[in-house]
């Protein structure tokens, strides 16, 4: 397995990703003679995981069981341990596309964070093109290093432990693409512009707060920056959910049951609406929204190198 | 890869998008073909050889000229007003009549300078406020100062392209769902991919472009043949076909309960057409015809159908003997062509079937006009297990149903059905804000993973599904996931 390409089987130091259920998953460092605990049981490595077929049920030691998934920087994001504030699937799917990244691309990052983009890019630019990603805390920098050498990509990237608005990305002129989050993106925008090739680079700037938005912007149009365009993006996720609303009861319209009230035993009523007439409610299926939802990430500022 | 690339060139034949604004249009780059943007009409000859990304004037013989870096004349501290209490809007304040403009284009005055006429001859202007000027000023400039940029096309260009000139072609897939489904599907160099879709080519396109040439695509397709319009846009080398497969959505039942042949083919048009002449007997004229604009043009064509209206040819020589021997040997020619191309089909389709029969595919892309129901559960069983499928529909019921019936099915894990909403950001210094129109909707995507599919315990599946749908109440929140 690999973070960018699928095998078959789980291996021997593989990064699996267990799951048990409704959004409840973890990662786990595949090792002979290791054992995981999870609250189904114990499952060990040597006989329960090495050798499977990924997307196999596993049963633990307390009968309960779970599937082990093979990673994929989507699962990644939604598991890796968080030393900064990560961005999800979401922001990372648009950006990917307004970035117009693919195999052979050469990106620059900064910061590295927790490294959820960072394993993003790598697998989209892969295997012909490189991530450069610039992170200007020193155990960040180097948890980011181990981290992609244990997940097989270190060879598509190169960690650079210095502050980016200082001493930019360590690179010129060969960069497809730039992103940017950090605190004072305008701050950056020079050293993004001379590590862009010459013509159709393009820059993403990621931040919280309009004010930053404001002064990122007027600094890409002052570095000649063309097409700057803001936006955000949120996703609304949706339950499938059987619904049974009851029918009220509002009475007779008179003592017998010629009345003009709702009428069960009328076929043209019955053939309106769902069953469970006779004990009152109607079913139906509906996608229900989440009573909360994500309502703003950051907003996203593209544009192009002239 | 692109290292220290000082930018692509536009060459003949190249399919470019030209770009106004937030206007964009698909040509192909050809030379005296006369081309209609924007209201503008131009030749692209000019454009030959530039790069992408130049922006273009065009001048009155209806050419294209690189625009020349003006420096923008930097408004020192002109006459503003504060508020527009006072101003009247009546209509009048605009000197300049329809005629005097037209007189002043038809001069070959510059966009430029119009606009600097019509501030000249505007009697409020003075009266606007700062904001407001500066409003009004790029309004003319976009109306007047007609400049176009020619880009390459990319996923990006040809998904905001469609989605705003022509999104039943797409069925409304928005950009942003189109961004979403590549990355939940991990779309990436390497993977066996399966492709169902009714969007023109633009969503095959957008996966061989993340793909990068490297590993497969099959193509499921309805009735004759899939449409990749959209798809050739992209301006992909050829060496990015040769990985690209198609089978038609028609044979997957029996794919799939090993009754597969190749000898029945889905009914092709152009074989109808040429059984139909071989036979020499009465020729539908309007299928030969049909089949003259799809291939190349050639002598033999009005030949062929002259033949079997030989009462009424207009031709001389009709009867030479030397004629009807040509001709029959183009018959024997066009029929070995015909065999050929047969042969070659079946070939491809054995291959496709093969590929498919694997049941390893690294992922499943569904994006059609159909239920989307039908489509997945059989398409599903050709996929392997722990691998991202995403299917996407313009409405949320028909995925509603579709998630309940993988429920049943079983053998799928994570489904989440969610939409994105997208908004954009006027930015200006005081004056940022949410921009005044946004799309009302993207579309829906369902998506999930396979896993290994347990057939024939249906207790579990319950559990399964038990399991699956924890009432929301006990849901654990995501920092509690860690066991």
């Amino acid at each position: 397995m690999s973070f960018i390409e699928y095998g078959d089987t789980i291996k021997d130091g593989d990064t699996a990703i267990v799951f048990l259920g409704h959004e409840s998953m973890f990662p786990v460092k595949v090792q002979h003679g290791t054992v995981t605990q999870t609250k189904y049981g114990v499952i060990r490595h040597s006989t329960d995981l090495i050798g499977k077929k990924y997307g196999s049920k596993v049963t633990c030691s307390k009968g309960g069981w779970v599937f082990i998934l093979h990673p994929t920087p989507e699962l990644w994001t939604m598991n890796l341990p968080h030393r900064t504030q990560i961005l999800y699937s979401t922001d990372i799917s648009i950006i990917t596309m307004m970035l117009e990244l693919k195999p052979g691309s050469i990106v620059c990052e900064s910061g590295t964070g927790s490294g959820s983009l960072s394993h993003a890019l790598i697998r989209t630019v892969a295997p012909t093109g490189h991530l450069y990603t610039v992170e200007f805390h020193q155990q960040r920098a180097e948890k980011a290093r181990e981290e992609f050498r244990e997940h097989g990509v270190d060879h598509l990237v190169t960690v650079t432990n210095q502050d980016v608005c200082k001493n930019g990305f360590g690179v010129s002129n060969v960069a497809d693409a730039v992103f940017l989050d950090i605190p004072s993106p305008w701050e950056a925008i020079g050293h993004a512009k001379s590590a862009l090739k010459a013509e159709g680079g393009r820059i993403c700037s990621f931040s919280p707060c309009i004010e930053q938005v404001q002064r990122t912007c007027l600094a890409m149009e002052e570095y000649g920056f063309t097409e700057i365009n803001t936006l955000e993006v949120l996703l609304r996720v949706y339950n499938v959910r059987t619904i049974s609303l009851q029918i009220p009861d509002l009475g007779k319209a008179a003592e017998d049951n010629s009345g003009a009230g709702f009428d069960s035993s009328n076929p043209s009523n019955q053939g309106s609406l769902a069953a469970n007439l006779q004990q009152g409610t109607v079913q139906f299926k509906s996608g229900v929204p989440l009573r909360e939802m994500v309502g703003h990430t950051g907003y996203l500022t593209f544009a192009t190198k002239s | 890869a692109m290292e220290g690339c000082p930018g692509v060139r536009i060459r003949e034949g190249d399919c470019a998008v030209l770009k106004r604004g937030e206007v964009f249009k698909a040509v192909p780059v050809l030379r005296r073909r006369k081309i209609i943007f924007e209201k503008q009409w131009f030749y692209l000859d000019n454009a030959i050889g530039h790069i992408y990304g130049t922006t273009f004037e065009v001048t009155n013989g209806g050419n294209l000229q690189p625009k020349q870096e003006v420096e923008e004349t930097t408004t020192e501290t002109k006459e503003a007003g504060t508020d527009n209490r006072n101003i009247v809007d009546d209509g009048k304040s605009q000197k300049l009549t329809h005629d005097d403009i037209k007189a002043l284009k038809d001069k070959g005055i510059k966009g430029q300078e119009i606009v600097q006429q019509l501030i000249e001859n505007s009697t409020t202007f003075r009266d606007k406020t700062e904001f407001a000027q500066d409003k009004y000023i790029k309004k003319k400039k976009k109306k007047y100062e007609a400049v176009i940029t020619i880009v390459k096309p990319s996923t990006r260009i040809l998904s905001t392209m469609y989605y705003a000139r022509e999104p039943g072609k797409i069925n409304h897939l928005r950009y942003d769902t189109l961004a979403q489904m590549l990355t939940l599907g991990n779309i990436h160099a390497g993977n066996k991919m399966i492709v169902m879709e009714t969007c023109a080519g633009l969503v095959l396109g957008a996966v061989m472009e993340r793909m990068g040439g490297y590993g497969s695509i099959i193509q499921m397709y309805p009735g004759g043949g899939p449409v990749r319009a959209a798809t050739s846009c992209f301006g992909f080398p050829k060496s990015y076909f040769d990985n690209l497969h198609e089978f038609p959505l028609s044979k997957v039942h029996s794919l799939l309960s090993g009754t597969f042949s190749t000898e029945t083919l889905p009914s092709d048009p152009e074989d109808n057409a040429l059984v139909e002449e071989e036979s020499n007997g009465l020729t539908d004229e309007k299928q030969t015809s049909l089949q003259e604009t799809e291939e190349e043009p050639t002598t033999e064509a009005p030949m062929e159908i002259n033949q079997a209206e030989e009462q009424e040819t207009m031709y001389i020589n009709t009867e030479d003997v030397e004629f009807k021997e040509n001709k029959e040997k183009e018959n024997k020619e066009n029929v070995r062509e015909k065999q050929m191309k047969q042969w070659e089909r079946r070939k491809k389709l054995t291959e496709a079937a093969a590929l498919l029969r694997e049941k390893n595919a690294d992922g499943l892309i569904v994006a059609s006009k159909f239920h989307p129901t039908p489509l997945l559960l059989p398409l599903l069983e050709f996929v392997a297990p722990s691998r991202p499928f995403v299917v996407y529909c313009q409405y949320k019921e028909p995925l509603l149903e579709c998630y309940t019936k993988l429920r049943e099915r079983g053998g799928v894990i994570n489904l989440k059905l969610s939409e994105t909403w997208l908004r954009n950001y006027q930015v200006l210094p005081d004056r940022s804000h949410p921009k005044l129109t946004m799309s009302g909707g993207g579309g829906y995507l369902l998506s999930g993973i396979t896993v290994v599919l347990d057939k024939g315990k249906s207790d579990s599946s319950n559990l399964e599904a038990l399991k699956m749908e924890e009432p929301s109440p006990k849901r654990c929140k995501v920092q509690d996931l860690h066991c």
